[in-house]
């Protein structure tokens, strides 16, 4: 910046750039390439099948097409099956997460069982439904009963974490005052604790409702009830007008689960 | 209870006020709506759990059944480590890949399914409805879809990911569209910009930290989805998971079930440092 010469100014504006530098924006892309073509030829992908498969999804979609509502009877029962399992687990999951999230809340519980609660919360998070509902149908045999426990089981997981979260973040004088006054852990629970997370536990039940909704057509891949053995069959029938028929049934019906969750949650504000 | 009692005083009718002897949390009306709230809920658990036909008896040898399988499980058996590492890396390539290729599609149709910067009522119902499709079916339920189609693989994965993405994405980018802030667009269309130059200039940069964040963050989503796409047969470690289920390798299983867990809670604790250094 010297005083005497002029300053050259720039004659064209370019956005600043996300990355800082030209160099380092090239090495970002860069490094996105090469990830790209090393996945790829990790994978072994075969260009040529991909080309075969083109025209094999014009044809499945052209026998999609006219979705096959005939056999609205085997639909409607997987359908009423899969709204009962998201149902009952949530209500299940919603009991078995009171003494997770108590257990899993660091200012209530004792510093083991705080460990114990969090740990179990971690691993069980991690898993995906199908693999716990497989479990479960090795456990308790095929159908709906296994479909239930793993939705409770992952619900129990969720709602307890959030429960866990919210008791955390609590305002600490009413629970003082309560224990103030000699009141035993129940008390304080119900007194001062209760009245502090019911709202937002409330909403965070309803959106596990419309969660539970959505996963409940996807166990039954592996055998846990619902509307997914239906579409699994379908699809290995290859069945596609109904299949699609399936699948136009679950997005509305998730869509309505979702507009509901929504409309509820507002309401509960 | 406050309230009944101003009534009271307003209308001077009575001299005395009765005061309860005992504190009481709830009105009596309160208390009915909670009892009724309870007892529909209950009442849903029972339809729902007597509907399902569920078969009780095998309630009864459950807990020995589980015994029973944590001992075929236990010990993991080790050696078998080498042979998931590649399947691994593969649920992560198509968690990545398909990731990879949302964020490409569903940019067009954020744009599309916002209403300030779609074309107009038409192009719009299109976006949400490609959001809606989307977002309802299930990872795993396009995965069966592109099995079918491209037969069993992970190209197949990669393309169930990337359609249940692109709607997850979309949407919270389309959400931070419409809450982009006006008078930078103003601004930029004052210059004489065209829509496109405006869409690149004055919108892109607000929503690019959305974009970022809800990528990333789907992608540790994604890991975890890619998992098991490999029951329906669209690739990954899921496939190796499955085989060994049906073969009864129980303690092949627990060591695909460590790796699975060591890949995921990487990636999240990965996606979750990213995600705060970014905002």
């Amino acid at each position: 910046m010297s005083a005497t010469a002029s300053p050259a100014y720039p004659t064209t504006w370019r956005p600043p750039s996300l990355f800082g530098s030209r160099r380092r924006r090239f090495i970002f892309w860069a490094a996105v390439v090469a990830y790209v073509i090393w996945s790829v030829s990790d994978l072994n992908i075969d260009g040529n099948r991909i080309l075969a498969g083109l025209p094999r999804a014009l044809d499945i979609f052209a026998r999609m097409v006219p979705p096959d509502f005939s056999r609205w009877e085997m639909l409607l029962s997987g359908m009423v099956e899969s709204i009962q399992i998201a149902i009952a687990s949530t209500i299940v999951g919603a009991l078995l997460a009171i003494p997770i999230g108590l257990a899993a809340a660091a200012n209530l519980s004792p510093r083991p069982l705080y460990f114990l609660a969090r740990g179990f919360i971690v691993i069980g998070r991690t898993f995906h439904e199908v693999i716990i509902a497989i479990f479960f149908v090795k456990l308790f045999g095929f159908g709906p009963v296994a479909g239930l426990l793993t939705l409770a089981f992952s619900s129990a997981i969720f709602l307890g974490k959030m429960l866990a979260e919210d008791i955390e973040n609590m305002k600490e004088g009413p629970v003082e005052a309560i224990r103030a006054t000699g009141a035993s852990f129940g008390q304080v629970v119900g007194y001062a604790v209760v009245p502090q997370v019911m709202v937002k536990s409330l909403g965070v039940l309803i959106y596990r409702l419309d969660a539970n909704l959505r996963h409940s057509t996807v166990i039954g891949i592996v055998g846990a009830g619902g509307i997914g053995q239906t579409l699994s069959a379908s699809f290995s029938r290859y069945d596609f007008d109904f299949s699609s028929a399936i699948l136009l049934t679950i997005a509305a019906l998730v869509a309505l689960g979702e507009w509901f969750s929504d409309w509820a949650r507002r309401r509960l504000r | 209870m406050k309230a009944n009692a101003n009534q009271r005083r307003d209308g001077g009718a009575q001299p005395k006020r009765i005061y309860p002897d005992q504190w009481e949390r709830h009105t009596p009306r309160e208390r009915l709506t909670q009892w009724l709230w309870l007892l529909g809920g209950a009442f849903a658990a029972v339809w729902s759990v007597s509907a399902l036909d569920i078969e009780w008896a095998f309630f009864a040898d459950a807990h020995e059944q589980a015994a029973d399988l944590i001992q075929r499980m236990w010990p993991p058996r080790w050696s078998y480590l080498p042979v998931v590492v590649r399947p691994l890396i593969e649920t992560i390539h198509i968690a990545t890949l398909g990731t990879m290729i949302s964020i490409v599609l569903a940019l067009p149709v954020a744009f599309l399914a916002a209403r300030n910067t779609t074309l107009n009522q038409g192009t719009w119902l299109l976006g949400r409805a490609i959001l809606v499709l989307s977002r309802s079916i299930n990872t795993v339920i396009w995965g069966l879809l592109f099995v079918a189609i491209f037969g069993p693989g992970p190209v197949a994965g990669i393309c169930a990911v990337a359609a249940r993405s692109v709607g997850f994405i979309a949407k919270l980018v389309a959400e931070a569209i419409e809450e982009v802030e006006a008078g930078q667009i103003e601004a930029v269309e004052a210059t004489g910009a065209g829509t496109f130059q405006i869409y690149g200039i004055a919108i892109l940069p607000q929503i690019l930290p959305v974009l970022i964040g809800t990528s990333i963050y789907r992608w540790d989503i994604n890991v975890r989805e890619s998992s098991v796409l490999g029951f329906v047969g669209a690739g990954g470690i899921g496939l190796l998971l499955y085989a060994s289920i049906n073969q009864f390798a129980w303690s092949q299983v627990l060591v695909i079930l460590i790796a699975i867990l060591a890949i995921i809670i990487i990636s999240e604790a990965l996606s979750a440092y990213v995600r705060s250094r970014i905002t």
